[in-house]
């Protein structure tokens, strides 16, 4: 898009950044953990902004202590689906609030083509935007491969 | 880096582990060997870290263990210790225990293993994983278990995950050695095998007065002698679990202490209220059947 110089898709936090290393992941997941937020992993190969809803790559973890298990899962994710969006989500089910309180992208596709600009004419002078991905013109599954 | 010298006692006592040991020793009676062991474990540690420190190079220590010993042993209580101790020294990042089952590890049906497995490991991570009875996940009478899965699953994390995890397997001796015999792979990645020896009987006795300090009661000099024959008849009767047993014993003296304070009726005072009688101890149907110690009253606790 327009500020967004190499078509990189930005979701979430740090996504204007360059890609998180291992460590700073862990680092990311160490606060969620120590807030007491439950980590899950999900994946798509959909980029569109508007796909907030993912598919889970397994369950949300509970109960952990350390980020090491779920940068297992991390990984497990990234080399079954090397070629998809992977993020980590870290919820907060404090009562009252029950939402995402962390989401960023661990893993992108090597080669992101970015975003077509449809402009449809209207009645009058109004004008109709419609953002289209152009991996999406692929079938799901074979878009980034 | 320069030649210089390093107090190692320094680092010894800065690590903490001291602290640890000590209560080790204050609150664990006998288990002579396992403590030395455990020492011994530490000190290794401990010159690792220091070695890893003048860059003399020291492969990670594998620190996976097996506890074999008979019920009430103190195995869980020590893999606790163990974990603090391995935190302190840096050697396990949480330092928390997370102790399951069979039951906790094996699905019920096909691909409800590993998940199940996986989600125990990762909750296990950065700290000790402690599995009780761990032969019971090897069953070679069925070949269909799904107790292989989870040992492979298990043996591939603590090869790769070393750093993250210490896996401490518990069970009695002789199944565990037929767990090994079985699992080789399990049994080569296993650097420490420590055996918990049984207790004495004065032993029990220290710790059944240990226990009851906790819960603010004390022996009566002649209940004393009373308990020590209790312990000898017990652990001939089946089902002894040592410590466990001797537990469960002075709960049911606390009963019938409580039970004798009511039937007696009369006014009671703090020593009363905080004082095992002989007869307290006599009432138990282990010492049912022995002449010198008939309990006065004849009724089955």
């Amino acid at each position: 898009m327009m500020t967004n110089t190499g078509n990189r898709i930005t979701q979430g936090q740090f996504s204007f950044l360059p890609d998180l290393t291992d460590a700073q992941i862990t680092a990311q997941i160490k606060y969620a953990l120590k807030n007491g937020w439950a980590v899950s992993v999900e994946y798509t190969d959909d980029p569109h902004p508007r796909n907030t809803y993912w598919e889970m790559y397994g369950n949300p973890m509970f109960d952990l202590k350390d980020p090491a298990g779920i940068l297992m899962e991390i990984d497990e994710c990234r080399k079954t689906f090397p070629n998809h969006y992977v993020r980590v989500m870290a919820f907060n089910s404090a009562r009252g609030i029950e939402s995402p309180a962390m989401s960023f992208i661990v893993n992108r596709p090597e080669n992101e083509p970015g975003f077509g600009l449809t402009r449809q004419e209207g009645p009058g002078r109004q004008v109709r935007y419609t953002v289209t991905s152009y991996a999406a013109q692929k079938p799901e599954g074979e878009r980034y491969s | 880096m320069s030649e210089s010298t390093i107090d190692l006692k320094a680092i010894w006592n800065e690590s903490g582990v001291q602290a640890v040991l000590d209560k080790l020793d204050a609150e664990l009676i006998g288990l002579a060997p396992v403590k030395k062991r455990i020492r011994e474990i530490a000190s290794l540690l401990v010159v690792d870290k220091v070695r890893r420190d003048m860059q003399l190079a020291a492969g990670a220590p594998s620190l996976h263990m097996s506890f074999t010993g008979n019920p009430g042993t103190g195995k869980t209580t020590v893999a606790l210790r163990m974990a603090d101790l391995l935190h302190r020294l840096g050697y396990s990042r949480t330092g928390h225990l997370v102790a399951v089952t069979r039951d906790d590890l094996v699905g019920q049906y096909i691909g409800h293993t590993a998940p199940k497995t996986k989600e125990v490991l990762k909750k296990a991570m950065g700290g000790v994983l402690f599995i009780d009875e761990a032969y019971y996940l090897y069953k070679p009478e069925n070949e269909r278990d799904y107790g292989q899965e989870a040992i492979e699953i298990l043996l591939q994390v603590m090869e790769n995950n070393r750093d993250d995890l210490v896996v401490i397997l518990a069970g009695y001796k002789d199944r565990m050695e037929t767990f090994f015999r079985s699992n080789p792979g399990m049994s080569s990645r296993i650097a420490h095998h420590i055996d918990f020896p049984d207790y004495t009987d004065g032993e029990l006795v220290s710790i059944g007065e240990l226990i009851l300090k906790d819960w603010n009661y004390t022996l009566a000099p002649r209940a004393k002698k009373v308990f020590l024959s209790y312990i000898e008849h017990r652990r001939t009767q089946p089902h002894f679990a040592n410590a466990r047993s001797i537990r469960n014993a002075l709960d049911r003296a606390r009963l019938r202490q409580a039970r004798r304070l009511l039937d007696e009726g009369t006014a009671v005072d703090k020593a009363a209220l905080e004082t095992i009688e002989a007869e307290d101890i006599l009432e138990s149907r282990v010492l049912a059947g022995v002449p010198a110690a008939t309990p006065p009253k004849k009724e089955r606790a």
